[in-house]
């Protein structure tokens, strides 16, 4: 525990000193001051009697799951994107030589930096996330459903990419890993379409490989299950459907999986690392 | 007899199709300070990380302070200079030796000393709370040294420690290995710079093709004396007569060597030709040096690497 909570706080301050965690937040804020912007428009020409109530909820709806959308791709980048170098790159450059040669368990150098990208993987979804819900709310005064669930799933689904990311570090150099890191979740995000075209044309074959795609991958998953919840209740709004409604959407089993997807892609991670030469 | 500080049969290691270190059997023993010689590509480095665990072998097996290869608790109590030693940059020289500390388990009081004595000791107490991107390669090469001796360690890697320092920074690696030897400490130190071998190490051992094929006592080395002589008749009876005086006496084409144990060998020697009425026209001694035992023990097929 000692040497897991050691490379945290290494991993954490190199993140801040390399200015990383810096250029998340103002991104993410240059982002949300965009969005919040486009809310505030969108409010105008509400109380301008522009348009009708259920065009308003419509356009609301629309931008809210669209920021989520958003904001769910820039968290797994994130989580992909910090986590790519921190073993390969480690590992030809050398630096991790004086860290393995210390009396510390290697899963607590894979530990260590996979617990400080996970929690600023969540706070960078808690602000960017959390911004959209405030401008929206601020705007049109909406207030989604399950907001507490919709997030930790979305965290679950950036969590497998870190877990992918973390795993392929220990194999692969740092491009290949981003290569393959970002293969996957296109593959996750291809998998969910035919998922819900086959829902739409009622294929269960078609179905059952975007499903089967969504195992391998299930971040995607994690996302469209959150969208699920976030959605109000038809008689709450009145309206169901945007653009970024999942039609299908992924069961609690998927849910399960999910977890269990990440703890045991950490666990070969972990399993790899040990016996890499370093 | 105390157990040997490290101690391997027949250690081996591939790498796919490549063979990095075919049959590493070594003793070194408590408070010795080692070398370990070979060309480039002989498989020093790959050797010296299986010690440490960095590595895990394919064949053999061994013991690094009584404990097999690769056991974590024995880690806490070595230290290892890697060969170009990089870290987190972005750390000061204070912050790189409190985390390499806290990855020991040393605790903080304890730490915050030892680290400014190191610091002192390395000459960078004034740069300690400078990030370390700004050293100079020297510098971090000492801060380097100092990560390694961090938790007063009964056995210490050095893989080339003097690689990037100027002749000051050399002196210091080579009064802190003298220091270590004086405490007992086990030195194994890899360098090609055969010069601060040989002026720091006790024994030494030459690998080549991932193999020991020679080791060598330097105190051995530096009490024996190679006697060349040039005569205008070299016979077996001259050769029979002066391996009274010494050993592996032989022609050498026009010369005629030997090897001696003692300078007071050479007037023997001289009046032992002109008692037998041997025209003498040369005579001198010298010892054989580090680099010319790695160059005689390499080979010719060696080239350089």
């Amino acid at each position: 525990m000692r040497g897991t909570l050691t490379i945290a706080r290494l991993t954490w301050l190199e993140a801040r000193r390399r200015k990383i965690a810096l250029a998340a937040v103002l991104c993410g804020l240059a982002f949300l001051a965009v969005y919040a912007t486009a809310a505030f428009f969108a409010h105008r020409s509400v109380a301008q009697g522009v348009v009708n109530l259920v065009a308003q909820r419509i356009m609301f709806q629309t931008l809210f799951q669209a920021g989520l959308y958003v904001v769910n791709f820039l968290v797994i980048a994130c989580a992909v994107l910090l986590s790519v170098d921190t073993l390969s790159g480690e590992m030809s450059s050398g630096v991790i030589q004086t860290l393995a040669s210390k009396p510390i368990d290697r899963a607590a150098i894979v530990l260590g930096k996979c617990l400080t990208y996970w929690l600023m993987t969540g706070a960078y979804l808690l602000l960017m996330a959390g911004g959209v819900m405030l401008s929206v709310w601020a705007a049109a005064g909406i207030v989604p459903p399950h907001l507490v669930l919709a997030l930790l799933l979305m965290w679950l689904g950036a969590t497998a990419m870190l877990a992918v990311t973390i795993l392929g570090g220990t194999r692969l150099t740092t491009i290949a890993n981003g290569i393959v890191a970002f293969a996957l979740f296109g593959l996750a995000f291809i998998g969910g379409w035919v998922e819900q075209i086959a829902t739409v044309v009622r294929n269960d074959a078609v179905r059952y490989i975007g499903t089967t795609i969504s195992l391998v991958s299930p971040a995607d998953a994690m996302y469209r299950r959150a969208a699920h919840e976030l959605q109000p209740s038809s008689g709450a709004l009145g309206v169901q459907l945007t653009p970024f409604t999942p039609l299908s959407v992924p069961s609690v089993a998927m849910i399960v999986w999910a977890v269990a997807f990440v703890l045991a892609t950490l666990l070969l991670a972990i399993r790899t690392f040990r016996h890499r030469p370093l | 007899m105390p157990e040997a500080a490290i101690d391997t049969v027949g250690l081996r290691k591939e790498f796919a199709r490549n063979v990095a270190v075919a049959d590493l059997s070594l003793s070194v023993g408590r408070g010795e300070v080692f070398g370990f010689l070979g060309p480039n590509g002989a498989g020093k480095t790959t050797s010296l990380k299986l010690l440490i665990g960095l590595v895990e072998p394919t064949a053999g097996s061994g013991t690094v302070l009584g404990a097999p290869l690769g056991e974590r608790d024995v880690r806490a109590r070595i230290g290892f200079l890697p060969e170009h030693f990089r870290f987190h940059d972005c750390l000061t020289a204070k912050e790189l030796l409190d985390l390499h500390g806290r990855l020991l388990g040393v605790r903080a009081p304890a730490l915050a000393a030892r680290r400014t004595a190191l610091l002192a000791r390395v000459g960078l107490e004034e740069a300690a709370d400078r990030p370390l991107k700004t050293y100079s390669k020297g510098m971090l090469q000492r801060v380097g040294l100092a990560q390694a001796l961090l938790g007063n360690p009964e056995l210490v890697f050095l893989d080339e420690p003097t690689s990037g320092l100027d002749p000051l920074g050399r002196v210091l690696v080579r009064e802190i290995i003298e220091e270590l030897r004086a405490n007992g400490t086990t030195v194994f130190l890899n360098s090609h710079l055969l010069g601060e071998v040989e002026a720091t190490c006790d024994r030494v051992a030459f690998v080549k093709r991932g193999r020991v094929v020679h080791e060598l006592v330097l105190a051995e080395m530096q009490s024996g004396l190679d006697v060349e002589i040039r005569v205008a008749d070299a016979d077996a009876a001259l050769l029979d007569g002066l391996s009274e005086f010494g050993s592996d006496a032989r022609l050498d084409g026009a010369l005629v060597r030997v090897r001696v144990e003692h300078e007071r060998s050479l007037p023997a020697i001289a009046r032992w030709l002109a008692s037998r009425g041997t025209d003498l026209y040369e005579l001198k001694c010298r010892r054989k040096t580090l680099e010319e035992w790695f160059i005689e023990v390499m080979g010719e097929d060696q080239g350089p690497g």
